[in-house]
């Protein structure tokens, strides 16, 4: 029962004086000039939860000009420029660098490894997000934000129409973070390929690393594709090119070609952590090992495969040839049966079991209901002639918003509650977080589902309002209401982050009977993150350890 | 359910994906019961009790991953057989035959063209019931979307790319649409409606857009008439009858019989088109009708005018 211990000087330094191991890092310049995954990864969570608050601030914007019929609360570019910053806020600047905070912070413990393969570019990586983050938001000072949606549209985005340096911001911003994501996937796969501790191989990985490590072959392989289109557009819109410019010659299509094939993989770029959160939380709180492991592993590589082959069903309204649209349909379908098998395997996980019902499991169970409906409603978009009525309504805006809220966002707070304890060494306030639960449902259900007759009454997406129709003013008024129990949820959130940080119930190493590697260290870790990394000799190395007798790989060979 | 556009099909086009609609919607909501039913059932029943030993450690069931791999697989072809049969029904073949009306996208409005009786209206298309007409969709500027939800599919309208679309009713009515796709600042307000009337009513209404309106009458409108030939009206407008032939902007021929003004965006009142020429930025911002500073009189003699074009 020997552990493995790692190699490599100073640790016995460290660990001996972990307070002057720590002390450094107090400091702001501590923070600026770490290389620390750990330090980095919560420097992640922080800026994503700083955007979250903007990219907050200007849903809520929306929603009251929306709130009523013929609004003048906000003008039609303001309108613009605000839905446009919003969707590329919540895109880029909170579920990318959230999810890339979790993964930066937890991978490494997760394989026992002391950091990152490569450092220095894991801080690059985050630098790059926050200022490419930063120059974005400069635009408001400059000509005004960018105003021609998250998706950029050509022609609508090139100078002919949107002759404001926005567009501009929008695509150096994009292009800056695109290559520290880049350059953030490529140290995930050499860290997760090099730095396992010796007993974790591939087939014994974490669901959590598993599907970081597949999604980072996706943002590999998904971002370059954004970059050079939005450098293309950069030459048609400072060089005077014409690649997206029909009128002299290019094509529009082009860039929807490009942009989506980028863009469907972005959307599973951004819900394949929060499905590896979900697959680490439901089993630990079930106090049982994930029903079918290798299903859930297998259709993780199954969805990545699939999701660089279903970019034109976002284009079904373009006119495509009908032998086109019904390619797009049949992979957009297949799409549905390896998440419908994740779906159904995290419910059987809960068989069986005995539940604790923690605030994080509490939110992992709801993403199984929310990210559902929003799957579900997923399908319409796969059915070409139904897409052909919905596509750009607020039936989509009403899917969207399940799949990024009630699936990514609900798996981040419910990650939130599961790591926060060894990240800080404190609990998070489950009263608070019981109150920030049901507001959040409450309040997600009453924002979004409304939105789903929205869209099949016929009111299209990103109008900066609309006509006085029958239910149309009620139905939106609901909506906005909703976003405002969503915004007195998040403000408990924060407040439970703030007083639990300071006042919060001691963790210890392993608050949760968890059995992932992270648990095996002190919370939060020291520098060098393990004094003895245990033995992995299964899937759940610390229930192995705390159950020799129930061990996995005895049990499955039992079975 | 009479206000969800998308399910009160007026055309057949629209009636199948409706009816496909609903039985997939049907589905979904079948699926989604059956993982909450099992969801709510697992909470219920396993919640930690306390003193109760470890649960049994159950790894899976290749059987029953099996299971649920292959029902969706199952009901994806079932829904695949009906998504090809529906959009079969509902788009048009590729250059099936002539078009019947050139609809064009415009930052913000819509452009009608009949090509073979050469109406030309904005915003608002007439049919006549039961006939199955063509469409073919440009764009003058960005992608816009042309969307009728009680007639059937949207279709974009994308610079060098036209697309094609049938336009049917099979009730006389009206009945509302808008552009679909972000267009820019007044993406808002590029409504349109589509008027199906009766065969005899729709001759009528054809007659009554080919005729050149008569020379105006009263003192006020001729001198309205007077002030649109000298300011710039005529570099962006057409006006039949007159020198005024530009397709920058709608066609006014007979902009007095038309419902609504600037894409759905006022009622078309004689003061809400006094509003419009007065100061279109407050009815519309950012559209792209220019304010010339018309003093009262001369907008009341604009008005005038064109309220005598019927």
């Amino acid at each position: 029962m020997k552990g493995h211990e790692l190699t490599g000087g100073g640790i016995g330094a460290a660990v001996a004086d972990e307070h002057a191991a720590w002390a450094p890092h107090e400091s702001l310049l501590g923070w600026v000039a770490s290389v620390d995954h750990k330090q980095i990864g919560i420097m992640y969570m922080v800026a994503a939860m700083v955007f979250f608050a903007l990219g907050g601030i200007e849903a809520l914007l929306l929603r009251i000009q929306l709130a009523v019929p013929h609004n003048n609360f906000l003008s039609p570019e303001t309108f613009n420029e605000l839905f446009t910053m919003h969707g590329t806020t919540m895109i880029f600047l909170v579920a990318m660098p959230l999810l890339t905070g979790f993964t930066v912070y937890a991978v490494p413990l997760m394989i026992g490894a002391r950091d990152m393969a490569f450092p220095r570019l894991n801080a690059l990586s985050f630098w790059l997000q926050v200022f490419g983050g930063v120059m974005l938001y400069f635009s408001f000072f400059t000509h005004g934000a960018p105003n021609a949606g998250w998706f950029s549209y050509a022609p609508l985005s090139e100078n002919a129409y949107s002759f404001g340096s926005g567009q501009d911001y929008w695509i150096l911003s994009l292009l800056v973070m695109g290559i520290g994501t880049v350059a953030g996937a490529i140290n995930v796969i050499v860290t997760v390929a090099t730095l396992r501790v010796p007993g974790m191989t591939m087939r014994r990985l974490p669901l959590f690393v598993w599907m970081t490590f597949v999604n980072s072959f996706l943002m590999l392989m998904a971002l370059p594709v954004l970059n050079a289109a939005i450098v293309m557009l950069l030459i048609d819109r400072l060089l005077h090119a014409h690649f997206f410019t029909p009128a002299s010659g290019g094509s529009a299509l082009l860039w929807q070609h490009y942009f989506w094939g980028f863009g469907h993989p972005e959307v599973y770029i951004v819900i394949l952590p929060a499905f590896g959160i979900i697959s680490e939380i439901i089993p630990v709180f079930s106090r049982k090992p994930i029903f079918g492991h290798e299903f859930v592993a297998a259709s993780t590589v199954a969805i990545a495969f699939l999701s660089f082959a279903v970019w034109a069903h976002h284009m079904f309204a373009v006119g495509l040839s009908p032998v086109a649209n019904l390619f797009f349909a049949v992979t957009s379908m297949s799409i549905a049966v390896p998440t419908g098998v994740k779906i159904f395997n995290w419910t059987a996980t809960l068989y069986g079991g005995q539940l604790r019902f923690t605030t994080a499991m509490k939110f992992a169970v709801a993403f199984l209901l929310m990210f559902t409906v929003g799957g579900l409603s997923g399908v319409s978009f796969a059915v070409v002639p139904i897409d052909w009525q919905l596509t750009d309504t607020y039936y989509l805006v009403a899917h969207l918003h399940y799949v990024f809220f009630g699936g990514t966002v609900l798996a981040a707070f419910a990650g939130t509650y599961y790591w926060f304890p060894k990240l800080t060494g404190r609990i998070l306030s489950e009263r608070l977080g019981t109150w920030h639960f049901w507001l959040t449902i409450i309040g997600l259900n009453l924002t979004f589902f409304v939105q789903h007759l929205l869209g099949m009454m016929g009111m299209p997406r990103r109008v900066f309002t609309y006509p006085d129709l029958p239910y149309w003013g009620g139905l939106n008024m609901v909506s906005t209401i909703g976003a405002f129990v969503l915004l007195f949820a998040v403000a408990i959130f924060l407040w439970n982050l703030r007083v639990s940080f300071a006042h919060g119930e001691e963790a210890g190493d392993n608050p949760w009977d968890a059995w992932t590697l992270e648990w095996a260290t002190t919370s939060p870790p020291p520098v060098d993150n393990f004094t003895r990394v245990p033995p992995v000799r299964g899937r759940r190395p610390l229930w192995d350890l705390a159950h020799p007798e129930l061990a996995d790989e005895l049990q499955r060979k039992a079975q | 359910m009479t206000a969800l556009d998308t399910l009160n099909a007026i055309s057949p086009q629209a009636d199948a994906i409706s009816r496909l609609f609903v039985g997939v919607l049907t589905v979904l909501g079948l699926i989604f019961a059956v993982v909450a039913v099992l969801v709510t059932f697992a909470v219920l029943r396993y919640r930690e009790k306390p003193g109760v030993q470890l649960p049994r450690q159950i790894y899976g069931s290749h059987r029953l991953e099996l299971t649920w791999t292959a029902i969706p697989i199952l009901l994806l072809v079932g829904i695949f057989v009906f998504t090809v049969k529906v959009m079969h029904a509902a788009r048009p073949p590729e250059d099936v035959r002539a078009p019947d009306i050139l609809v064009v996208g415009h930052q913000w409005w819509w452009e009608v063209n009949y090509l073979k009786s050469g109406i030309v209206t904005a915003n608002e298309l007439h049919i006549p019931v039961g006939q199955r007409l063509l469409i073919r969709l440009e764009s003058a500027d960005v992608i816009h979307d042309f969307w009728v939800p009680r007639l059937g599919p949207k279709l974009d309208a994308i610079p060098g790319h036209p697309g094609y679309l049938w336009l049917e009713a099979d009730q006389a009515g009206t009945y509302r649409g808008a552009c679909a796709e972000f267009c820019g600042a007044e993406h808002a307000w590029m409504r349109l409606e589509v008027i199906a009337q009766p065969q005899d009513e729709f001759a009528a209404w054809e007659q009554a857009q080919l005729a050149v309106p008569a020379a105006p009458t009263s003192a006020q409108a001729l001198a309205g008439m007077k002030l649109f030939a000298e300011r710039t009206c005529v570099n962006c407008h057409r006006l039949a009858g007159t020198s005024a032939d530009q397709r920058v902007g709608p066609d006014l021929t007979h902009l007095a019989d038309r419902r609504f003004l600037a894409g759905g965006a006022a009622l078309n009142t004689p003061s809400n088109l006094a509003q419009w020429l007065k100061d279109p930025n407050s009815i519309k911002p950012d559209s792209r009708m220019p304010n010339f500073q018309f003093s009262d009189a001369e907008v009341a003699a604009l008005v005038a005018y064109l309220e005598s074009t019927k």
